[in-house]
């Protein structure tokens, strides 16, 4: 007897939403195995990894701050890859974000004043923004694939950001570290619960996803950016533009990324590195995925990798266990997604029983629904 | 001249992991299959020929393993894209990521470790000769590897039998699997040989080229071989050209700061990168002959309803 896989006549909505949980499932797994196999026990492990993190109050507000930079991105890039626009460069976006947020927050040191900050995060989102119309701006006028270009940028990015720090922005009293200044109160997000390093960049990542799902969900704009993805050539014959489909994608994931990067660098950072992030471009893209490119399971999804994150540092300091296992962990996550969407669009059926309406079934549109 | 044949040298040798790397992506496009995993299998492959290398003081064992870790990898991509019908694209995404993690997760404890290397060509008598010794005798064996796996991809895609079937799988499935071949076992070796090229490219940067292994240490090349396929228009002769000249502009990235020219080390680094946007640019303006050049049914996934 063999089993294979039948297309269903209607994609599951119930596996739809099943397959993350699915997926985190068999992480942890993983995640079992592999501890044992480092020869840590497996339910202190996951003690140390997922729940001391969150224990305190302090914690619980590390991971909401982790949350809020991966929410932010994911969301922007959900909009996107909704439409089929692949920008896989919101690492890069979200650099570019921090050095115009960070570089208004330098150069008005002293004029601090209540618009200080609201004029950080525009001139981020704007230089985000203006990092991702690269790629977009290639897509459609020369036809240049977004992934590449967007990709490539996330090195110019962190070369250009690398460039300032180490040069013209240097702190001249930084003891010739590659570091900027640090910004003045004025320039810094407020905290919002005490005890904890939580601050308002929190509440503009929960906004953020408010207004994308109204914008998906509500409005002609996103329906038909939806339309484009799901059915780009019914979207053509609608009369709905795939250049303008291709600018709004790559615009809104990089005006959301550099936010983030200014959330980073105005929030726990406080000055400009080298280096603004842990990967979290790269991270909200799994997030988004795994959140099934909605903004309820972005939101979901951006606190369990927050929480993946956590651990990993936890794990470095209680377990003596590399923090890269925080990477490994976000890849094995995406491939067990990916693994189980399957289910989505197919069902397992076993050689010899009978099918049911193979005609209705939509072979071509597997994997669409990623 | 001595100088000329030196820069040709080193030319060679920056643009060689590209050479192994593209080239396996080609045969894998050619199928009909997207893997934009180039990246991850690289650093795998980087990794764990180092690690063998290291422990078994064997640097060809090292480049070995690092094929099969490649392929290993790539195998994954093949299940999901192929058997479970997964998003090529996203799988691709995935599984660059996860090699990032698995090789920097691994290769953790290796990072200041120090290891013989393979050492470039010394032919007594012929290494020697004035220009033409360097010009022709004196590279890593990798380069010279890296053409005879060129010539053989050439003479498979274009001049044999199985190399036809190949790419009918990728122009349309649906036609070759009527004829009779088995597409779904076709696209899945087309995959794995893919895998052992970016492999085989990770393990030269990490056992020959440095040699050493750095957490990221391919820095985008994974990503520049893709953008090379596309630029060499699925021809693996332009391929070998773009890589060079990809090795080029490297080169003149460090022959610049050796020089001492006045800009800063970081704007210099972006040259590769600035590059391949450019070319990727140039190349995919004329839409209709990517269209005519690439396979048909690259990206797209195919089920036999059997």
């Amino acid at each position: 007897m063999r089993i294979r896989l039948e297309a269903r006549a209607e994609p599951s909505r119930l596996m739809g939403w099943a397959s993350p949980l699915l997926a985190a499932a068999a992480t942890l797994l993983v995640g079992f195995v592999l501890f044992s196999l480092l020869g840590k026990s497996p339910l202190q492990a996951f003690h140390a990894f997922f729940v001391k993190p969150v224990e305190s109050l302090y914690g619980v507000g590390e991971l909401l701050l982790k949350a809020s930079p991966l929410m932010l991105c994911a969301t922007g890039l959900a909009a996107g890859y909704r439409a089929n626009v692949w920008n896989i460069g919101a690492e890069g976006q979200l650099t570019v974000g921090a050095l115009c947020g960070g570089g208004i927050g330098l150069a008005l040191q002293d004029g601090g004043g209540a618009w200080l900050l609201p004029l950080m995060i525009l001139s981020g989102a704007l230089g985000g923004m203006a990092w991702a119309a690269i790629p977009a701006w290639l897509r459609t006028r020369f036809n240049a694939s977004e992934i590449l270009v967007s990709l490539m940028l996330v090195y110019v990015a962190s070369l250009a950001l690398s460039y300032l720090v180490h040069g013209p922005w240097r702190d001249p009293e930084g003891f010739n570290f590659p570091q900027s200044k640090m910004f003045t109160d004025a320039a810094l997000l407020p905290n919002v619960l005490a005890e904890t390093r939580l601050n308002v960049g929190l509440l503009l990542a929960l906004a953020v996803v408010a207004v994308g799902w109204l914008f998906m969900r509500r409005s002609l704009v996103g329906f038909q950016m939806r339309v484009a993805g799901l059915a780009p050539a019914a979207a053509n014959y609608a009369g709905i533009s795939a250049k303008r489909t291709v600018w709004l994608g790559m615009l809104i994931g990089g005006a959301t990324a550099g936010m983030a990067g200014v959330n980073e660098a105005a929030g726990p950072i406080g000055q400009l590195l080298p280096s603004m992030s842990p990967g979290y471009g790269f991270a909200a893209i799994i997030v988004a995925f795994v959140g099934r490119l909605h903004p309820l399971g972005v939101l979901l999804a951006s606190l369990l990798m927050s929480l993946l994150y956590l651990g990993g540092e936890a794990a470095q300091i209680n377990l003596s266990l590399p923090s890269a296992v925080t990477g490994l962990f976000q890849g094995t996550l995406l491939f067990f997604l990916l693994a189980t969407d399957v289910f989505i669009n197919f069902r397992l059926r076993l050689q010899g029983q009978p099918t049911r309406s193979p005609s209705a079934a939509r072979p071509v549109a597997a994997g669409e629904g990623a | 001249m001595e100088h000329l044949a030196a820069l040709v040298a080193l030319t060679l040798a920056a643009g060689t992991p590209l050479v192994f790397a593209s080239l396996g992506e080609l045969v894998t496009e050619k199928s009909g299959v997207l893997n934009l995993g180039v990246e991850g299998m690289m650093l795998v492959g980087a990794v764990v020929s180092f690690i063998v290398a290291a422990t078994t003081k064997a640097p060809w064992l090292g480049v070995l393993a690092g094929m099969v870790a490649g392929a290993t990898l790539s195998l994954v991509f093949a299940v999901l894209t192929l058997t479970l019908m997964a998003n090529q694209v996203a799988t691709g995404l995935a599984l660059s990521l996860f090699g990032v993690g698995l090789s920097a997760f691994v290769g953790l404890e290796y990072v200041s470790v120090v290891i013989e290397g393979i050492q470039p060509l010394a032919i007594v008598g012929w290494s020697d000769l004035p220009f033409f010794g360097k010009l022709l005798f004196a590279h890593s064996p990798f380069v010279y590897l890296s053409l005879v796996l060129f010539a053989l991809i050439e003479w498979f895609l274009f001049h044999t039998r199985g190399g036809l079937v190949l790419r009918a799988v990728g122009e349309s499935p649906e036609s070759a699997h009527a004829i009779g071949y088995p597409v779904t076992a076709i696209r899945y070796l087309a995959v794995l040989f893919g895998g052992a090229c970016a492999g085989l490219g990770g393990a030269y940067l990490a056992v020959a080229y440095t040699p050493l292994w750095t957490e990221g240490m391919t820095a985008g090349r994974g990503w520049i071989a893709l953008a090379l396929v596309v630029f060499a228009t699925w021809k693996p002769r332009r391929v070998l050209a773009g890589a060079y000249l990809f090795g080029a502009v490297t080169l003149a990235q460090f022959q610049a700061q050796a020089l001492g020219v006045a800009v800063p080390s970081q704007l210099l680094s972006m040259l590769p990168y600035l590059a391949t946007i450019a070319v990727l640019t140039i190349i995919s303006r004329d839409a209709a002959m990517i269209r005519l050049n690439a396979p048909a049914s690259l990206g797209r996934p195919y089920h036999p309803e059997t």
